[in-house]
């Protein structure tokens, strides 16, 4: 009996986080149609329904209706198989994502803690689930038999390891600080108001995971494996109807996803801003601090322009890298002089 | 490095919050430019007729060769246009037939949103060009 309830409590907490996901991941995309318009002073998408509300379903009913294209020399299997990887990678990020804390089934004693994994090793599932993602635009690349392609997916895999090592390193002083790799323990360590949050401990290490977790995700500074003027769209250049909509609601998640985990490692994850707030539920503080941060994405895209390829090369070895291992023997001298 | 992208940023996000300088073309309309050539007009004369004399200037002058006239003469002597027929597919809208009018019976209006799936309704008589709204609606 006791499995059977388990089991239906965590199908309802699957269904609700990913159908929660995607509502987010269409609304994002005409979030950030709306904003990129407004920076460039105009209103973006505002015909289908009140305001544009309606235009992520028009979307996806267009995307459905188109034809789907496999190209001759494509090698069909991973063809196929790419955007299902992208997709389901950005997805199973959330398993591990703590929305809130935990609440008593009314009239019942069961307790429901709001994530669906609460498992031990969290951020390196986290770390290994994410660059599964980058594999999708990989293979989508190279098996779609397109010189374009190719060299995205080239551009796509050089991205991700020159950036993966700083991402990674800059983890490391969270880690020393909490002395967990729990999600769920990072974000207790973080508790009882702002001032408690990593992001003032470890400065330099949140703005090197916004900026690397930018180039994990191809987000538009470091856009090279997509490069529309020089390479034509790149990775899914090939790629029409579901699977190319797979591809790019697999971008958004992964933008969702990233957002998630910086909320949760540097701003407190479903902490509230002052324990005197504790009264509010913690998943609407998740949602407001994670609508800052993909605010934040969008800002930033309506304002830099494309680096260079050899720019983003230089960028990620000669500066982030050096300063991720600066930051991590400053924190953990600093940590080990206290004691 | 740091400085110029934090002013980017700035200014991106005051734009953000800046009014959108859109038209929103079907509801809000720019009106056109004072010398504006649209598709012409008939003015018409105290007796609510054309004031044309069917003198054949317009016909003459029009380099795309959209105006045909034919000519007649009424009890007292004035000549008229029997048809007058003016292809706006054919236009170019020069507004030469509005120069060459030695009578100012025709002229150039504001109306830029004349779309038809048909050419029939293209092809303008007197009625059509004495009815033809001056400004756009």
């Amino acid at each position: 009996m006791q499995f059977l309830y388990l089991l239906i409590e965590i199908v309802i907490k699957c269904v609700v986080v990913f159908g929660g996901l995607m509502l987010v991941v269409a609304y994002m995309t005409l979030m950030e149609r709306k904003f990129l318009g407004r920076i460039q002073v105009r209103f973006g998408p505002n015909r289908c329904g009140p305001y544009g509300l309606l235009q992520p379903f028009s979307d996806a009913v267009k995307a459905f209706f188109k034809e789907d294209l496999v190209p001759g020399r494509a090698d069909k299997a991973v063809f196929v198989l790419a955007p299902t990887i992208s997709m389901i990678a950005a997805v199973s990020l959330f398993a591990v994502i703590p929305f809130g804390d935990q609440f008593t089934v009314p009239w019942t004693n069961w307790v429901v803690k709001l994530r669906i994994a609460d498992i031990d090793v969290g951020l390196l599932y986290v770390f290994g689930v994410v660059s599964l993602g980058e594999f999708g635009i990989i293979l989508g690349g190279g098996s779609s038999g397109n010189k374009y392609g190719l060299l995205g997916s080239l551009r796509a895999a050089a991205q991700m390891i020159s950036y993966e090592t700083a991402l990674g390193i800059s983890i490391v002083g969270v880690l020393i600080l909490s002395q967990s790799l729990s999600l769920t323990e990072i974000v207790k360590v973080q508790g009882g108001g702002f001032w408690n949050w990593n992001v003032w401990y470890q400065p330099v290490a949140f703005m090197l995971y916004l900026i690397c977790g930018l180039a994990e995700i191809n987000r538009t500074p470091f856009d090279m494996p997509e490069a529309e003027a020089e390479l034509a769209c790149g990775f899914n250049i090939e790629y029409s109807s579901m699977k190319f909509a797979l591809f790019f609601m697999a971008e958004y998640a992964h933008m969702v996803g990233l957002g998630a985990v910086v909320v949760t490692l540097f701003l407190g994850g479903w902490q509230p801003i002052f324990p005197q707030l504790g009264f509010i539920p913690g998943i609407f503080w998740f949602c407001g601090k994670l609508f800052l941060i993909l605010f934040f994405f969008i800002w930033e895209r309506g304002t830099m322009p494309r680096l260079r390829y050899d720019q983003i090369m230089q960028f990620g070895w000669k500066v982030l890298i050096p300063l991720a291992l600066i930051n991590l023997v400053i924190t953990g001298l600093v940590v080990s002089l206290k004691g | 490095m740091i400085i110029p992208i934090l002013r980017g940023l700035a200014l991106t996000l005051s734009r953000f919050f800046s009014k959108p300088i859109t038209v929103q073309y079907p509801e809000e309309k720019i009106p056109p430019a004072e010398r504006w050539r649209g598709i012409q007009y008939f003015e018409k004369d105290e007796r609510g007729k054309t004031k044309c004399v069917a003198c054949g200037l317009c016909m003459v002058v029009c380099p795309s060769q959209c105006i045909s006239i034919e000519t007649a003469e009424d009890e007292e002597g004035r000549r008229y246009p029997l048809t007058y027929e003016l292809d706006a597919a054919r236009c170019i809208f020069c507004g030469f037939c509005e120069e060459a009018c030695p009578v100012k019976a025709i002229f150039m209006g504001k109306t830029y949103e004349r779309v038809e799936s048909l050419r029939k309704p293209l092809l303008m008589d007197t009625e059509n060009l004495l009815e033809e709204k001056k400004v756009n609606p």
